[in-house]
């Protein structure tokens, strides 16, 4: 149907689009290439050279290394299993015949447009602190020691605070799939006898499964480079209890000045991070219909 | 009889589904009740809730002591900046891989929501080295263009779904009638896009105004927005959670009321129309 000059004016029109997104991924990524084999320290600006892949070597012979990657795949995971889990359940809920339904999504979506920063604040100095924090002052009340969230246990704590924050998104995706669902084929089966367990394995969850893929996509894309809530509360500490792979990426960068280490780290989170991509792609291509 | 169980059960259903609706939103509202405590009264032990001293002194405080105008204004131009440069863009992009599709424009979809998973750091020596070296680094100009760089593959994608929305028989019923390729898109298409276009705008906005990464790493003093100034808002040590609160409540209320208002289409924009 479309002539020839029409399919020039198309790619003319995608041009712009397709150049920037390439020059911004291609650039930045052939000079971490460049600098992962280079000896390159802000702190001794006179030495320079080839390294080869030692700065690789460092990273992946860190103990820091295993225990980011660990803390990566248990904060992504963690998040994802609380959020579809916990979405599921609460998405159910609301869409059981209630009063005020509107102003309720409003108030559960509403975690969603915290920024990170301010969430991991309110998280840290309104509920966390060991002296001010309002579960201090739970604890307290039940004559128990307050508990130190971020100091013991820092990773469950982010993993909570971001959990809090993905929940939202999560229940209102799912609850808007819900809503598509037609009542009759429900209504027959409760009226054939099936449990309500039955109803929500056989028809409920199957037709849940493309928004919970698609929940899973973009949290996914978000979560890997979930950076402002560990800036924000433990730095990645103590130690490197809470650091994941961007985090410590970014203290070789920004704090250690180790401009080549950081690189070569860069280029594995990349490497890693395109498997999770092909894997996913793979899984939720055939869901969104292009 | 049916009718009064079906009452109790709504009751009920209604009761336990607030419950988690309150327990989701509470860290919020707490959040607006400490920003409107005086800060004895917002670190008393036990916590205060009816009984507390409530002032606004908090925000006129925040408003007066802190640059807080300037990071604010900040996050304005570079959330709006980047979606508006965004949009136009992605508009034309958009717009020919919907009504003028190839044999390749699923892979170049696929292949744009891609970039987004690279993560960040990963490419954050680069970015810092040349925003340091072209005197982007901490403007709000360099801000603009990474952020709407980011965002540009989800504006593409959710363009693209509200467009090939609009069918293609109104087109030709509209050429039929001796319509000009102009009047085709003032008069036929605008107006059937606008409502796709705006959701999408506000979608980027948020996303935009929440960004805490380039924003935290690319700044400094001069073009830092709401993010980096709460970042740094950092162990206030229990004097100043009135304060922090107050902050708080300014950085993400005007998100939040922009996000009440676009909740539906956040569903079906973020889900690229997968679940509508």
């Amino acid at each position: 149907m479309s002539t020839q000059s029409t399919r020039a004016a198309a790619r003319l029109m995608v041009a712009p689009s397709v150049i920037l997104l390439f020059i911004w991924m291609i650039v930045p990524l052939a000079m971490t290439i460049y600098f992962s084999f280079r000896f390159y320290r802000l702190l001794s600006p006179d030495r320079t050279g080839w390294v080869g892949f030692n700065n690789y070597l460092w990273f992946l012979n860190s103990p820091d290394f295993w225990t980011a990657i660990i803390n990566t795949l248990l904060l992504v995971g963690g998040v994802l299993i609380i959020t579809v889990v916990l979405g599921v359940l609460i998405a159910i809920l609301i869409d059981q015949p209630i009063w005020g339904q509107g102003p309720l999504r409003i108030l559960v979506i509403s975690p969603f447009f915290v920024m990170p920063p301010v969430a991991a604040s309110i998280w840290e100095n309104l509920f966390m602190h060991p002296q001010n924090g309002l579960l201090a002052a739970v604890s307290l009340g039940f004559g128990w020691e307050p508990i130190l969230y971020l100091e013991a246990y820092p990773l469950a704590s982010i993993i909570f605070i971001t959990s809090w924050e993905w929940l939202p998104f999560a229940t209102l995706i799912l609850l808007t799939a819900l809503q598509s669902m037609s009542s009759e084929q429900l209504e027959a089966a409760e009226m054939d006898g099936a449990s309500a367990f039955s109803r929500f394995r056989y028809l409920v969850l199957p037709h849940l499964s493309r928004a919970i893929t698609v929940v899973i996509l973009i949290q996914t894309i978000f979560l890997l480079g979930i950076f402002g809530e560990i800036f924000t509360t433990t730095q990645g500490g103590p130690g490197n209890a809470s650091t994941t792979l961007p985090y410590m990426i970014y203290k070789q960068a920004l704090i250690a000045k180790d401009i080549g280490r950081a690189a070569a780290g860069g280029i594995i989170a990349v490497i890693l991070a395109n498997i999770v991509a092909v894997f996913l792609m793979r899984a939720i291509g055939k869901h969104l219909d292009a | 009889m049916a009718r009064t169980v079906t009452t109790r059960r709504k009751i009920a259903y209604t009761a336990a589904a607030w419950a988690v609706g309150l327990i989701i939103f509470f860290p919020v509202l707490w959040t607006i009740l400490t920003s409107l405590k005086t800060e004895a009264s917002a670190v008393a032990s036990p916590p205060e809730f009816l009984g507390a001293d409530w002032t606004l002194q908090n925000y006129a405080d925040v408003w007066a002591r802190s640059d807080y105008p300037r990071f604010f204004w900040n996050s304005v131009v570079i959330s709006v900046g980047s979606t508006l440069l965004g949009l136009a863009i992605a508009i034309p992009a958009a717009w020919s891989m919907a009504f003028a599709p190839g044999k390749r424009t699923k892979d170049l979809l696929m292949w744009m929501l891609s970039t987004k998973m690279m993560p960040a750091v990963g490419v954050l020596i680069p970015m810092y080295l040349l925003f340091q070296r072209t005197g982007l680094f901490d403007t709000r100009t360099g801000l603009i263009l990474a952020l709407m760089l980011m965002n540009l593959p989800i504006i593409v994608w959710m363009l693209y779904t509200y467009f090939k929305e609009i069918p293609g028989e109104i087109l030709e019923a509209a050429r039929m009638d001796g319509a000009s390729l102009k009047n085709e898109i003032l008069y036929v298409l605008t107006p059937m896009a606008i409502p796709g276009i705006a959701s999408t705008m506000l979608l980027n906005i948020i996303l935009a105004w929440n960004e805490a990464f380039w924003t935290i790493t690319l700044t400094t003093v001069n073009a830092a927005p709401l993010s980096a100034f709460i970042a740094s808002f950092s162990a206030p040590q229990g004097l100043f959670y009135a304060k922090l609160s107050a902050a708080s409540t300014m950085a993400i209320a005007p998100i939040l009321i922009v996000g009440w208002f676009s909740q539906k289409q956040l569903v079906r924009g973020l889900t690229f129309g997968a679940v509508k």
